[in-house]
């Protein structure tokens, strides 16, 4: 196991992506993660739980494949909050615990009997981080999002986008992933506060704030330029915002949607590539300024010469010119055959012990004393409880079985 | 005091790593940019003050360099070279994105510099990885966001228009969140050791892991999800989930309701507009959402043909209520109402919205050299224990030689 955080307990009601996803990086570098799901709808507020994808036809809560990818090697825990031994317990557990983390829309915890105010008093350096779409503070504090949602709000959508079209956005939660890292960040950075004063703090982490920022230099050009993006062909994502670079772009090759995307950095990238497409038309390109003025017309007459060709074809007669090129690669691609993300371990397989053996987004880093690991899927419901009651609480099996016959756990 | 006060950072300059060394300084971190003498070509980018050119007049450069001090030194000279070592030895962090054999050809790779710090985290952002040769082709944030996955998920119904990739170097930036992370959790275990180590960040891993469904689909059942305009790829279609609002911009109307209440809202809504049976048929489906005894399920939805009616004409009556309305008040009477929507703002338009404000994202900073202030995006998130801060405007080139290397 991992030693980098050996020494972290985090009593975690994380969810979906954006929460869950943090705390999966905390656990594969060695931090006990306790995740406090709901035995009454079963973990049901975290939408991935039992949802798609499947490994195969079977369906049910503990058989959600997206769950298994974001959870891996947490402690998975049941408690009946709306009980009193349930609270009584939850308070045993976060007094051993250095962080507690949550995701849920402002003031959920705060309504069981667990916010910050109450949990300094159960524990007084507790970490306490919530992640939530527009946080806890502020005229939207009520208001909810998800992923999508927190992109189109903060500026996100609008900018990923190509002219004369509607905005064509994230297909996907950038920001769940997003704002999980940022979670990451923020317990991280508040555990090592606390060691060096004792003090404990309430990170209120929102997620279309951290999105909002990263628009950085657009937000510079409005406050200091006042420049909009919206404006007559503003954006086009898929050319260069900042290095003046012509062409580059997303072309078309031969096969099924597949695509190639091309940069020249300068004249000397773009005479390469002249010179690969070895057509008179290039001649009307020469210098930076030509490029930039007719981009339109230069993307055309790219497409044309691209979309006759294979796509990792090409991109290996213009990798051996030296031109920024890469095939745009689909998911089998990346993940299958991509020699580079295998090397690099990126796809480690979990054992789930009703899935089976399954592969996971593993993390894109690697530490050369404390790496990371993942070995075991995520939790079934509940399927932790006896374990934590007993070995972190004390509890007797006698006790449990109790709990279990009140419907505590 | 912020929460990594104390802790010094060199960064070799590089505009594939600026966001993480402007994350640590913001966030309290001596951060020391090492650039070339002729300065880092991202002096060069715009936009720029008042649309000038110049070498302190780049907004981007102005962005990612908040809070640090820049010196000079050239890495190819030996006397330069021995400078940087002593400044690495009073370090904790060396932040490079350099060619991956490049240090340890001039003999400042970890190998040589741990002896002299044992507990230095020489953090490495390369495209592929240290051991990959791939990293030293010439890539930029489009052809690295092609190879790593995202742009496969993003862009139009339409697949004759290309994939898009997403605006402002985002490549780069979920790196620069990974080599964050990864300084943090190696500085933990720092703490409770004493030791350093080196870490390897790949930038098209990064992005490989950050795809959402695209991965794990295939991951788990091998399916391959399938671009969509302004929603989440999928591997079947899914609904429209854009709508043009009557002030020409759009509203992400979110998932539909799923409760009694929340139709009849609906109802009232579409009365209020005027709308009947006449302008909207669906209308009955909207009735029995309201007349139903609990929430839909929604694992019904594309099962049951009533609760499938019904969800599709709730998705209908939001668009032909939001396609009546301007997009702001759309999303303020949908949240208002309880309903889960989105206004799709441009940066700015974001930017200057009272939330935001309200949240202290504008941050004004003063500028000495021009003698302006400047209005800067604030924190990501804030520890109110040890807060978030732009200590300093981005450094002119070699600006503090003297404060930094002395003579």
């Amino acid at each position: 196991m991992s030693a980098a955080l050996a020494n972290f307990r985090i009593c975690d009601f994380t969810g979906q992506l954006a929460g869950a996803g943090a705390t999966k990086w905390l656990t594969a570098f060695g931090a006990e993660v306790i995740r406090i799901e709901d035995p009454v709808r079963e973990g049901r507020w975290d939408i991935m739980r039992g949802g798609p994808p499947f490994v195969d036809e079977r369906r049910g809560i503990n058989l959600g494949g997206s769950f298994n990818n974001h959870n891996t090697d947490k402690l998975g825990i049941t408690l009946n909050l709306r009980t009193g031994k349930g609270k009584e317990i939850l308070t045993e557990i976060i007094k051993h615990s250095d962080a507690v983390t949550e995701n849920f829309s402002a003031g959920v915890l705060e309504k069981w009997g667990f916010g910050y105010e109450q949990l300094q008093k159960i524990k007084s350096d507790i970490v306490y981080v919530s992640n939530c779409g527009f946080g806890h503070v502020g005229p939207y504090s009520q208001y909810k999002t998800w992923g999508p949602l927190v992109q189109a709000v903060s500026g996100l959508t609008f900018s990923s986008s190509l002219p004369g079209e509607p905005p064509a956005g994230w297909g996907f939660s950038y920001m769940d992933h997003t704002g999980a890292y940022y979670m990451v960040i923020a317990i991280l950075a508040a555990l090592y506060h606390r060691q060096r004063t004792g003090e404990g703090q309430w990170v209120d982490l929102s997620c279309t704030d951290a999105a909002v920022t990263l628009n950085g230099p657009a937000l510079l050009d409005w406050t200091v330029n006042d420049r909009p993006m919206r404006r007559e062909n503003s954006p086009n994502s898929n050319r260069s915002q900042f290095a003046r670079m012509a062409p580059h772009g997303i072309y078309p090759c031969t096969g099924n949607d597949d695509w190639i995307a091309i940069a020249c950095r300068d004249d000397a990238d773009w005479q390469k590539l002249a010179a690969a497409i070895d057509a008179a038309w290039t001649n009307d390109y020469t210098t930076l300024q030509s490029r930039l003025d007719r981009q339109d017309k230069l993307d055309a007459e790219i497409s044309s010469w691209t979309e006759k060709q294979d796509k990792f074809l090409l991109q290996n007669t213009l990798r051996s010119q030296n031109i920024p090129v890469a095939a745009l690669q689909k998911p089998q691609e990346r993940i299958d055959w991509d020699p580079t993300t295998n090397n690099f371990g990126l796809w480690p397989t979990v054992e789930h012990p009703e899935m089976g053996n399954v592969r996971v987004d593993g993390l894109p880093v690697h530490m050369s004393k404390t790496d990371w690991e993942m070995n075991r899927g995520g939790p079934c419901l509940g399927e932790h409880t006896e374990e934590v009651l007993i070995n972190l609480l004390g509890m007797t099996t006698k006790e449990v079985q109790t709990l279990r016959e009140e419907n505590v756990i | 005091m912020s929460v990594l006060n104390g802790i010094r950072v060199i960064e070799i300059a590089n505009e594939r790593i600026a966001f993480a060394g402007k994350l640590l300084a913001d966030m309290g971190a001596d951060v020391i940019l090492v650039e070339p003498s002729e300065g880092d070509p991202s002096r060069n980018y715009p936009p720029f003050l008042e649309d000038k050119p110049g070498p302190d007049r780049s907004l981007y450069f102005w962005h990612y360099h908040t809070s640090k001090r820049g010196i000079t030194l050239d890495l190819d000279d030996e006397d330069d070279r021995n400078r940087f070592l002593e400044l690495v030895v009073s370090a904790d962090v060396l932040l490079e994105s350099e060619p991956i054999r490049r240090l340890s050809l001039l003999g400042i790779d970890y190998a040589d510099l741990r002896e002299a710090n044992p507990g230095l985290l020489h953090v490495a952002v390369t495209p592929y990885g240290r051991d990959e040769p791939l990293s030293d082709l010439p890539t930029t944030d489009l052809t690295l966001m092609a190879a790593g996955g995202p742009p496969w998920s993003c862009g139009y119904d339409d697949h004759s228009l290309p994939p898009v990739r997403g605006w402002g170097n985002q490549g780069y930036n979920t790196a620069c969140h990974y080599a964050v992370m990864s300084f943090f959790t190696a500085l933990m275990h720092r703490q409770a050791t004493g030791e350093g180590q080196f870490i390897d960040v790949s930038i098209t891993a990064a992005l490989n892991v950050t795809t959402e469904r695209a991965s794990f689909c295939w991951l788990v059942d091998q399916s391959t999800v399938q671009r969509q305009t302004g929603r989440h790829a999928a591997v079947q279609p899914t609904d429209d989930a854009q709508v043009l609002c009557a002030d020409g911009c759009y509203v992400n109307t979110g998932v539909p309701p799923r409760f009694p209440h929340e139709y009849a809202r609906m109802l009232a809504w579409l009365s209020e507009l005027k709308l009947d049976a006449t302008d909207f048929p669906e209308l009955v489906f909207i009735e029995m959402g309201a007349n139903l005894d609990g929430p839909i399920d929604r694992t019904l939805v594309g099962v049951d043909d009533t609760i499938t009616a019904i969800f599709s004409a709730a998705r209908q009556a939001l668009a032909l209520v939001a396609s009546k309305m301007s997009a702001y008040d759309y999303f303020i009477a949908c949240q208002d109402a309880g309903l889960v929507a989105g206004i799709i703002y441009s940066p700015e338009e974001a930017f200057e919205d009272e939330h935001f404000k309200a949240r202290g994202l504008h941050v004004p900073l003063h500028h000495d050299d021009l003698d302006m202030t400047v209005t800067y995006p604030g924190a990501p998130f804030n520890l109110p224990k040890s807060p978030w801060c732009i200590s300093k405007r981005a450094p002119h080139l070699g600006e503090h030689n003297h404060e930094v290397l002395g003579s």
